[in-house]
């Protein structure tokens, strides 16, 4: 790892101010499970560090409109067992569970959560072409090593720029982060303009053809909390992760879904709304409400869920290697509504 | 940077560079090899120690970041049951009588991640045991006799917390671990 000057802030606008004084040699760490190990790669490779760790940002509060704010320096074992959580967001205990490991999600925040970077081996690999990593030629050759290279677990929505080219086929790796899109949550920010709030479903962004960028935050800003919405979906929900092993391994493809369903008359339940989240298949945790839109008025079977499936995965293009996911996809979305709506067991 | 760290109930004040891991401070500086290395990369799990009670991997962290907090390796989970004895934590002893340990190597992290576990959880089932094991990584065992080991520990324990501030703990005959007394602000370097 390259020497670093370290900077230890106790408060929201000095760790600001620390970053903004050199936004592209600085960074924040929190729990630096992710930072730590890009920079023993030398893939990132900040001069500064500014450790938010001694920042007031570790509670969780009830918000008035029913709502629960999730402070950035939260552990993700903290979320996912804080009692509220588990009560009201089934759903984020979820998926955080589903993700890392019990010592990762122990260090890991809901901060930094959020930042995670690609898991594509290319990115990690700086002697690789890849044009996220590529800024200057100290990370390497440009290029995308995937597109033509081993891509199983590369995405499969989203992936064109506008002029049509194809420029990284990465995937956001959250677990975490797809149930927050299909919750709905808010990120709330401060930077050297002040505050803003963030809809999750705009924070991370597609590639286009600045790959280099996984997020719309602005230089300087750091994340201060999350919002989750009143509705929590905690009656009809799933969380759905498939990988290459039944354990500790990155998301080939996950499901978030969520559902409420309401008795319609004495024939059976009708589902009065629904959120529907993709992780492993794209830049971002892929949502899409004309595929929602689909669900809700309708009766609660495989065939409705299917319909839903394929609106998800409209436009939906294979890379060779990774073509299996379009399948796998359409499948683990009927599944994930079939056991959100307690049609089938989670196992 | 200067850091003030207790690890295993003895308060150390030591110079770091910036960038040092956790795992190398404990290694390099504390000399207290029980927590191993094995990939660098936080998958394998060798290198679990507990921050301020839970387990974590200690090659992903600074030493920095454990400024201020209490550490505890495997060097401090035997419980001292006399001023020059102590007895082994019960997953130590699980682990010597259900041969949950071939080469050894994973055995460390294996121990601190189940102390974690039976904190939270005392009479855990297998299938509760294997899922909170997926952090930590043997090539040898095959995980049965680390399931039994800790099944074993469950259901042998007296005291299953390690000891964590309170009382400094003796668990070899360790250089830095043998002489310890409560407190005391001891320099290394
Ligand atoms: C072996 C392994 C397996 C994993 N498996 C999974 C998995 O299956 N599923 C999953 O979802 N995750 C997985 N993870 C990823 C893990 O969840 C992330 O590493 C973790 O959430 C990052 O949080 P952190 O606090 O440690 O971030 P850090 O490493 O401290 O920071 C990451 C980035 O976020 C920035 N940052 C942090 N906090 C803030 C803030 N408040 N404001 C602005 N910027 C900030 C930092 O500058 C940095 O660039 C895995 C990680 C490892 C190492
Ligand atoms: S997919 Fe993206 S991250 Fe991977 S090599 Fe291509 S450009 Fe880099
Ligand atoms: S050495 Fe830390 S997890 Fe393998
Ligand atoms: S006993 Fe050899 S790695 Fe586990």
């Amino acid at each position: 790892m390259k020497p670093f000057q370290y900077l230890r802030p106790t408060g929201v606008d000095a760790a600001v101010r620390d970053l903004t004084a050199q936004p592209d040699a600085a960074k924040f760490i929190a729990g630096g499970t992710n930072l730590i190990d890009l920079m023993k790669e030398h893939v990132e490779q900040p001069t500064t560090l500014v450790d938010i760790n001694r920042l007031p940002l570790a509670t969780v509060e009830e918000l008035e409109d029913g709502g629960l704010r999730l402070g950035a320096l939260v552990t993700n074992a903290d979320t996912a067992y804080h009692p509220l959580v588990e009560q009201r967001y089934p759903l984020l205990s979820k998926a955080i569970l589903a993700g890392a490991s019990a010592q990762l999600r122990n260090m890991a925040t809901n901060g930094g959560n959020l930042f995670q970077r690609t898991r594509c081996y290319y990115f990690y690999d700086t002697s690789m072409p890849c044009n996220k990593r590529h800024s200057g030629p100290s990370q390497g050759p440009a290029g995308c090593g995937a597109l033509h290279g081993y891509n199983r677990i590369h995405a499969i929505l989203g992936t064109e720029s506008a002029d049509g080219n194809v420029h990284c086929i990465a995937t956001h790796p959250s677990d975490m982060c797809v149930a927050l899109a299909a919750l709905e949550a808010v990120v709330r920010v401060s930077g050297p303009q002040g505050e803003r709030t963030i809809p999750i479903a705009d924070f991370h962004r597609l590639p286009g053809d600045t790959p280099q960028h996984d997020n719309t935050l602005r230089p300087g800003e750091l994340v201060t909390a999350i919002d989750l919405p009143a509705n929590g979906f905690s009656h009809y929900n799933s969380y759905l992760k498939l990988r290459d092993r039944a354990s500790y391994a990155f998301a080939l493809v996950s499901v978030a879904a969520a559902l409420e369903l309401e008795r319609s008359d004495a024939s059976g339940d009708q589902i009065s709304a629904a959120r529907l989240a993709m992780g492993g298949v794209a830049h971002k945790p892929w949502r899409k409400t004309e595929a929602e839109a689909l669900l809700v008025g309708q009766r609660p079977t495989p065939d409705v869920f299917g319909r839903a499936a394929d609106a998800l995965l409209d436009g939906a293009q294979g890379y060779g290697h990774n073509t299996f996911k379009i399948e796998l996809a359409k499948r683990a979305i009927v599944r994930a509504l079939s056991q959100a709506a307690k049609l089938e067991p989670t196992e | 940077m200067q850091i003030q760290v207790t690890v295993n109930g003895k308060t150390r004040k030591s110079e770091v560079e910036d960038r040092t891991l956790l795992v190398h401070y404990l290694r390099d500086q504390l000399h207290l090899t029980g927590t191993h290395v094995g990939c660098d990369t936080s998958s394998c799990g060798a290198c679990t120690v507990h921050v301020d009670g839970v387990a974590v991997k200690s090659c992903t962290l600074l030493a920095a970041q454990a400024d201020g907090c209490a550490v505890t390796t495997i060097e401090g989970m035997a419980i001292q049951d006399s001023p020059t004895t102590s007895q082994l934590h019960p997953l130590q002893e699980g682990f010597k009588e259900c041969h949950g340990l071939q080469c050894g190597f994973c055995t460390p992290g294996m121990i601190m991640t189940a102390a974690d576990l039976l904190k939270h959880n005392p009479n855990p089932s297998e299938a509760e045991i294997r899922e909170a094991l997926e952090g930590n990584i043997c090539r040898c065992t095959g995980y049965h006799n680390i399931v039994k080991a800790i099944q074993w520990a469950a259901t042998h324990s007296t005291k299953p917390e390690p000891n964590q501030q309170e009382e400094p703990v003796v668990a070899d005959e360790h250089l830095f671990t043998n002489d310890v007394t409560t407190g005391e602000v001891v320099e290394t370097h």
